[in-house]
Parts: C-alpha cells; sequence; structure tokens
C-alpha cells in the first residue's frame, strides 16, 4: 500500500488548467523528485496534497484514507508537514518559539513541547540561532527553519518546496545532509527542486511535469536525459 | 525568585494598601477608572495584539455586560443582585462572541472587524428601541447599595488581577503559541496543525468575557447606563483600541500604562481646555502612533533590547 497516492486530480483556476490529470504514488521510506519548468505547477500540486485548497477532481488519499477537502491543519495532524517555498516563518517569534508553536500537534504541555523543539532544532543545526528572531535570519536559515517546524510536527511524508533554492554551495552542502538525516530517520519525502546536483543525488525516482500534466517518470537519470524533459526546460532545438 | 518577589510583590502591596493611604474619593475614583481601562485594554490587547484579529467594535460586549447588570436589577429591582450581572454579563458576551466569532473567524482579512463594528451598533439599536427591557434612551438608573470608593476599588483590583493573572497564563501556554502563531501567518500557522478558525474563536471569547465583567462592574458602579454609552464606538469601542496602542499593544503592561496616561490626560485636557480635550487628544495619539508605534511600554522594550544587543556586541568585540 502505498503512503500517498494522488488519482486522476485536476486544479482549475478559472480558465486555467494548473494541473491536469495528475497520478503518482510514493511508497513509504521513499525520496521522490518533482521537477519542471516554472509555472509547470509543482507548488499548486503540493498545496493541493496539504490541503491549501481542494482539487477541482480526483482524490488524495495519504495513509489509505481520503485526505482531499480536508483543512490543512486537519491534514498536519495526520503527519504531513510541507515547507513553503517563499518562506513564511513566524516574523517576530524567536526559532525556538517558532519550532514549539508547530511541536504543540502533539502535546499540550510546554516542557514536551519544548523538548520536542529542541531536538528538532538540533536536528537541523540551529541551536546558535534558537533565539534570535525569525526576522532578523538570512534566507539560508530561514529555509532550514521552514524544515525543522515541519520536523516538529512528527510528520511520517514531508513536502519539501525548493529548500535549496538561493543557498551558497556550502548551504547546499549542508542542507543536502540534513535532508539525508531526515530520510534516514524514516520521514518519506517528496521534494521539489531546481537544483538538479541536488535532486540527482537524494531522489530515487523523479517525476517530471510540464503546464500540470506529467512528461516523464523513473530514475532520476533517465528522466534527464527524456527528450520531452529536454525540450520542455531548453525548447524544441536542443531535444 | 528574589526578582519575581520584586516585580509582583511590591506592586501587589502598593495597589492595596492605595486606599488606605489616599481618602481622596475623586482620586479614588481616577484609580477605579484606570483600573477598568486596565482590565479593558487587556481584553482587548489578547485578541488584537496577541492574536492580530482588530476589533473595531468591543462595546458589542462591553454593552451586553452592563446591560446584562441593568436588566437583572430592572427586573428585580433589588440593587445587590445586580452584582451577579459581574459574572452573568461576562457569560452573556461570551454567547454573543461565539455568534459572532464563529461566522467571522472562518474568513481573514477585515471581515471580523467590521463585522463586530456593525454588531455593536445594531445591538446599541436594539437597546434604545427595546424599551420593555431596557428603558431605551433613558437608561437605567438605580442607587448602588454602597458608596464607598474603597470597596469599588478593591473589586475591579481584583478582576483587572485576575484577568492579568489569566493572559499573563494562557500566553505562556500552547494556546499562547497558537495565538501568536496566528497573528504571525495564517497560512503558516494552518500547515502547522492550527485550527486557526477555532483558536481565534478561543481568543476571543476570552476577551470578550473580560470586556463583558467591565461593563457590568460600570453599571454597578456608575448606576446609570444607556445605550449610547456603553455601545458607543467612540466611548468605548475605539478608547479600548487607543489605550491598547498608547500603552503597546502585545506587551504585558501596555495596558495599564495605556489606562493611566488616558485617564489623567483625559481629566487634566478636560480642566484645562474644557470641551477642546477630544481635540487635543486626539492630536496626542496621532503623535504617538506616528512617533512610538509600540507604544511607551513597547519603546522601552525596544529600547532596552537594542542595548542589550550593542552592550553584547562591545562585549563580544572586546
Amino acid at each position: 500500500m502505498s503512503l500517498l497516492e494522488l488519482s486522476g486530480v485536476s486544479r482549475q483556476f478559472g480558465g486555467l488548467m494548473a494541473v491536469s490529470n495528475m497520478s503518482f504514488s510514493l511508497e513509504k521510506g521513499e525520496i521522490l523528485g518533482l521537477i519542471g519548468p516554472n509555472g509547470a505547477g509543482k507548488t499548486t500540486i503540493f498545496n493541493l496534497i496539504n490541503g491549501y485548497f481542494p482539487p477541482t477532481k480526483g482524490t488524495v488519499t495519504f495513509k489509505s484514507e481520503r485526505i482531499d477537502g480536508l483543512k490543512p491543519h486537519k491534514i498536519c495532524q495526520r503527519g504531513l508537514a510541507r515547507t513553503f517555498q517563499v518562506v513564511k516563518p513566524l516574523q517576530r517569534l524567536t526559532v525556538l518559539e517558532n519550532v514549539m508553536a508547530s511541536a504543540f500537534v502533539h502535546t499540550s504541555r510546554l516542557n514536551e513541547a519544548k523538548e520536542l523543539a529542541m531536538r528538532s532544532i538540533s536536528f537541523t543545526d540551529m541551536e546558535p540561532w534558537k533565539d534570535r528572531l525569525a526576522k532578523s535570519l538570512p534566507l539560508g536559515m530561514r529555509k532550514r527553519l521552514e524544515m525543522a517546524r515541519a520536523l516538529a510536527t512528527k510528520p511520517d511524508l514531508l513536502l519539501l518546496d525548493e529548500n535549496f533554492a538561493g543557498l551558497n554551495p556550502s548551504e547546499v552542502q549542508s542542507t543536502l545532509e540534513i535532508v539525508r538525516k531526515i530520510h534516514q530517520s524514516g520521514v518519506t519525502i517528496l521534494i521539489i527542486e531546481h537544483n538538479m546536483k541536488v535532486i540527482m543525488s537524494l531522489s530515487q525516482r523523479v517525476l517530471a511535469i510540464c503546464y500540470g500534466e506529467r512528461i516523464a517518470e523513473g530514475k532520476p537519470e533517465e528522466v534527464a536525459n527524456d527528450p520531452q524533459v529536454i525540450e520542455a526546460y531548453l525548447g524544441g532545438a536542443h531535444a | 525568585m528574589q526578582k519575581t518577589l520584586l516585580q509582583v510583590g511590591v506592586p501587589a502591596a502598593v495597589l492595596l494598601l492605595i486606599p488606605l493611604v489616599l481618602k481622596n474619593p475623586y482620586i479614588l475614583h481616577m484609580l477605579i477608572l484606570v483600573l477598568l481601562w486596565t482590565l479593558l485594554a487587556q481584553s482587548w490587547n489578547l485578541l488584537g495584539g496577541y492574536t492580530g484579529q482588530v476589533s473595531f467594535g468591543h462595546a458589542a460586549f462591553f454593552g451586553v455586560g452592563a446591560y446584562t447588570a441593568g436588566i437583572i436589577f430592572k427586573v428585580t429591582e433589588k440593587a445587590p443582585l445586580a452584582w451577579t450581572g459581574i459574572l452573568l454579563g461576562g457569560i452573556a458576551a461570551c454567547i454573543v462572541a461565539t455568534f459572532i466569532g464563529w461566522i467571522c473567524f472562518r474568513l481573514r482579512g477585515p471581515f471580523f472587524a467590521l463585522s463586530v463594528l456593525a454588531l455593536s451598533e445594531v445591538l446599541r439599536l436594539v437597546a434604545l428601541n427595546w424599551k420593555e427591557l431596557t428603558n431605551g434612551a433613558e437608561g437605567i438608573l438605580y442607587i448602588p447599595p454602597f458608596t464607598s470608593k474603597a470597596a469599588y476599588y478593591y473589586i475591579i483590583l481584583a478582576i483587572a488581577a485576575l484577568c492579568f493573572w489569566v493572559i499573563h497564563t494562557v500566553m505562556k501556554s500552547k494556546l499562547g503559541y497558537y495565538f501568536l502563531a496566528i497573528r504571525e501567518d495564517q497560512d503558516a500557522a494552518e500547515s502547522l496543525g492550527i485550527d486557526t478558525t477555532r483558536y481565534k474563536l478561543y481568543s476571543l471569547l476570552i476577551s470578550a468575557f473580560f470586556t463583558g465583567v467591565g461593563g457590568a462592574f460600570y453599571t454597578n458602579y456608575m448606576g446609570f447606563i444607556d445605550p449610547g454609552i456603553v455601545f458607543g464606538i467612540e466611548h468605548i469601542s475605539v478608547m479600548m483600541i487607543l489605550v491598547t496602542m498608547l500603552g503597546g499593544a502585545a506587551t504585558h503592561t501596555g495596558p495599564a500604562a495605556g489606562a493611566l496616561i488616558y485617564i489623567l490626560l483625559s481629566e487634566a485636557l478636560r480642566v484645562w481646555v474644557k470641551s477642546g480635550h477630544l481635540v487635543f487628544f486626539g492630536a496626542l495619539i496621532i503623535a504617538i502612533i506616528i512617533f512610538f508605534p509600540n507604544g511607551v511600554v513597547g519603546s522601552i522594550n525596544e529600547f532596552r533590547s537594542r542595548r542589550a544587543q550593542r552592550l553584547k556586541e562591545e562585549g563580544g568585540a572586546a
């Protein structure tokens, strides 16, 4: 049984088909990369899975239960967490308070939430930053805070939305290690990324989409060499 | 430990001893008003300051509390029974709050702020026209059972202190973290597992309860209410916002500081410039919002944390 399954999912915004008839599934313990040119509908797919808005058609199944139409907080409580591409830190709270706010999903006790938050913070190597206000963090740390916060909800499935974008090479390296550590701790990951080096080294399987439709799926190197994928990114002349 | 004793014990002792030292009824009256406005601003601050849900119509809850106490007196004609309005008025305000919050908090943006403004006006018109129940524009007048200012002082002090303690406790718990998360980013809060509609409603309920209690105290203290005063936008709704902003929104002691400044200033201005006091008060508010947008307490806190940061950096460099 797949951990997550999308079947025939479509989302229409007025006359625009942002995602059309999308079906794919994710096995427990897998890392699936989601790639595609700008505007392909990657983040829309995340928003559909996480309940930010419901699909126009189709079903989303998580742990054998339908979750399409549920509100984001319900979906999060079931063990599905996400990060935002355009980071959404709780600006006027410290890093620790940010992570604690999400750790309260599983407990009402302050001490337990703090402990869980601290574990999440040390897991993402953010201890030196824990008392800084979120608004004072550099971009790299904001992206990392997104991960720490998502982790504190103890997810079974984590959706990572371009957590590597805008990072310098050494930050990319350290974030790679963190994502690997998260995966080794038993979390299944669906990752959107433009950085091909990251996608190639992390994901076991890659799904490429364009204009809301699936154009290729398979091992990372197969997808990278797929003529349709090359055409989508670089135009017809290169395919 | 010693620090908390100083921070809590000394102000508490001073507040408790004041009526024993100061017997002047006028000064006690001013202090009672300061405490009443501390209570009201604290209530508004929980919802508007900490949870980020601005209300332009808290007079709705104040008036419902005030009229609960007033109607209890009118029906029973026993002035001591009007004191049960303190609790019942808070509960009545919560019922009204549930109704408006349950509908409006599903939405984001200005819907709640405006709906509650409309609600307070609707309630004012109901109080004005439902004469059998409220005496309409005549208002409800009665002779309070006791006139000792000190007694009223201790009652409102107890209520304001309880409210302070409740909010202080809430803000250190899961609820408080959720309120702040909702204020900072509702999308993020939702995706972190927070039922934003429900927690916004919780914040409103606590806020409305204490506002209703404040209204009921007002009735008991003043011995007279009419729709224009207790449901008044300019007397209650706007003043609750201004007092909070003046002292510092989303700070623990801001509401008290704001209430003190508000009462002192409005009294002083009333003496000096007679009926022109509202103009001066308005100008002052504008100045404060431009130059000290975080309020008095907020600005002091900011100054302190900047100095601490600077000292830390200098210490690190040396």
